[in-house]
């Protein structure tokens, strides 16, 4: 289960993944999204701005229903926003007019997990660079076998999703991720209804992959000890229209291991981050019961 | 630790399948079927009301030997066979596409529904006058008839498979950079393998019924005719051979869809 001396990055073909210029870099202007069920407006995001750097390890904490799935789905193409603009690395990704296209470099790891079930551990981590045609299959069972490795999947490459535990699927789906080489990782709450053990196995492995690729990640979660603990700055959303309320920097040193939890910053910094998320997860609680009387 | 490794064979777990059949389970269940025959041969020797008139065990069974010898009999099973394969494989070609094609369109969908729907619940046998009355042989309008025992059921499994593919294999299927064929091929089929094969074996099951029906309303072979002819003629072990027959090729079909969904969707067989 150690994995912390190995690099995530195969020696041979390291320079695929570990860009000499960190890539990645987001900026989200002005980003509204009204959804229109039934001709009923919903303002789901409402003039959301944010310039996440590039290599940056971005949290996205607020009270659920805020907008924080809109935003990433936005992000990742698979709907669009109804004005602003988002841009990758300075190029326009989508704007009120135009959707982004959903692709390699922007990989998403699901709420519920999406490995597919109907494919081998093998052949869900293969499956980018193959759709792709990027990589031979040789190559790319290779690569594969070494990611796994890496992350200390060893041995399970010809099993289904169906026969290894949650915490080992999701850190398949990273390893799927990472053949991509993506220029940002989109996360949306993936350790959600983990329990807390198995949390602490995935917090030290996605550590120990951002640590080094450093990857643009873009996680979305709503416990608030696990954005400080992973994050470079969390980014506090406001209750429904959703638009980023406090940015919080994280000075915590990496690497980063389970001491820091203890130390008196990061008690500082969760202090903060409760109290702006309390304010607003009230607010959303009010007007809920607003609505209901 | 002293775990004995599976035995394989043709992808058969050899220990599981010997403790299956040498298990408890197994053992009950024979006790039981022996059970029953004798039960039955006392209700018939001793002349038991209503289920003292089924023919004994024993006559059954020299009957039996008498028809295993007769080639006719052996041609009832592939007269069946011939009409239920028939019906069967032409309702998955024409119905696998149409079902994907419905799931993947809004529009091909929204156009064919409807109609299907209406059709859906008159019983296949209820086609049979029209069917004996617009096809050419009286085969032809057996095989139909078989066919659309199977059909409906089939769209309808796929449809539904295809329909409830959980989005998030679609987006995440996008995202590593699948074109729509990728998404087809890889995302669409195997996601629907599972329905598909529910249907079929559904659908098997409804074809077996529809043909016996079919065979004894309008034929003048098969396993179903073979039983309806013994009643007419009286011959009462015929009949419980005939029904007999016609369940052990309703098992053997099912069988054989079953043992091909698990080879081919082999990621649901553990858990
Ligand atoms: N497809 C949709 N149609 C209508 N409203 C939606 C849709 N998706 C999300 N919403 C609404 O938009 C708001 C933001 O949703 P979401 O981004 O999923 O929130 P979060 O991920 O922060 O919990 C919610 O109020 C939700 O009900
Ligand atoms: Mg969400």
């Amino acid at each position: 289960m150690t994995t912390s001396t190995s690099t995530i990055c195969p020696t041979g073909t390291s320079e695929m993944h570990l860009s000499p210029q960190p890539v990645g870099k987001l900026s989200i202007r002005n980003a509204t999204k009204i959804y229109d069920p039934d001709g009923v407006n919903v303002l789901a995001l409402d003039n959301c701005s944010m310039e996440v750097e590039a290599g940056e390890f971005c949290v996205i904490v607020g009270p659920s229903g805020c907008g924080k799935t809109t935003l990433l789905n936005a992000i990742a193409g698979f709907h669009d926003i109804t004005s602003g603009d988002i841009f990758l690395d300075d190029e326009l990704l989508c704007s009120g007019t135009k959707q982004a296209e959903p692709g390699a470099d922007r990989i998403v790891v699901f709420q519920h997990g999406a490995l597919f079930p109907w494919y081998t551990v093998l052949e869900n981590v293969t499956f980018g660079p193959l759709v792709q045609g990027k990589m031979s299959a040789s190559a790319a069972k290779k690569e594969a076998e070494e990611i796994l490795a890496q992350m200390g999947l060893k041995g399970i490459s010809h099993s289904y999703p169906s026969e290894i535990s949650s915490g080992m699927r999701r850190r398949v789906e990273i390893a799927r991720a990472m053949m991509n080489n993506p220029k940002v990782l989109l996360m949306d709450e993936p350790y959600r209804a983990m329990d807390a053990l198995t949390k602490t196995i995935m917090h030290k492995n996605l550590l120990d992959v951002y640590d080094q690729s450093r990857k643009t990640i873009f996680f979305i979660t709503h416990d608030l000890e696990e954005a400080i603990f992973l994050g470079t700055r969390v980014y506090v959303m406001t209750t429904r229209p959703g638009t980023i309320k406090k940015v919080i920097d994280v000075d915590l040193p990496r690497p980063r291991d389970y001491k820091i939890l203890s130390s008196d910053r990061y008690l500082e910094l969760k202090q903060e981050v409760i109290e702006s998320v309390h304010e607003e997860a009230k607010k959303a609680f009010e007007a809920g019961e607003r609505e209901m009387a | 630790m002293t775990q004995k490794k599976p035995v394989y064979f043709m992808g058969i777990n050899l220990r599981k399948l010997r403790k299956s059949i040498f298990s408890k389970t197994t053992y009950r269940g024979i006790v039981a079927v022996i059970a029953t025959v004798i039960l039955w041969e006392l209700c018939a020797r001793f002349e038991v009301p209503i289920i003292g008139m089924i023919p004994a065990p024993s006559s059954v069974f020299s009957s039996l030997v008498e028809q295993l010898q007769d080639p006719a009999y052996w041609e009832c099973w592939v007269v069946s066979y011939d009409r239920v394969l028939s019906g069967f494989i032409i309702a998955q070609i024409i119905g696998i596409p149409l079902g994907l094609i419905m799931g993947l369109s809004r529009h091909l969908r929204d156009l064919s529904f409807p109609t299907l729907e209406i059709l859906r619940p008159i019983p296949p046998l209820a086609w049979v006058p029209t069917a004996v009355i617009f096809w050419p042989t009286p085969e032809m309008s057996m095989i139909f008839v078989t066919f659309l025992g199977a059909f409906f059921t089939m769209v309808l499994n796929i449809l539904g498979g295809v329909k409830n593919i959980d989005v998030r294999y679609i987006r995440s299927a996008q995202s590593l950079g699948s074109s729509g064929f990728d998404i087809f091929r890889r995302i669409v089929l195997p996601a629907t393998l599972p329905s598909l094969f529910t249907g079929m074996t559904v659908g098997m099951g409804i074809t077996w019924a529809v043909v016996v029906a079919a065979e004894m309303i309008a034929s003048r072979s098969g396993l179903g005719f073979l039983t309806w002819k013994s009643y007419v003629a009286g011959d009462y072990p015929v009949i419980v051979i005939g029904m007999i027959s016609i369940g052990i090729a309703g098992y053997l079909s099912s069988a054989v869809i079953r043992l091909l969904g698990d080879r081919l969707t082999p990621w649901r067989k553990i858990i």
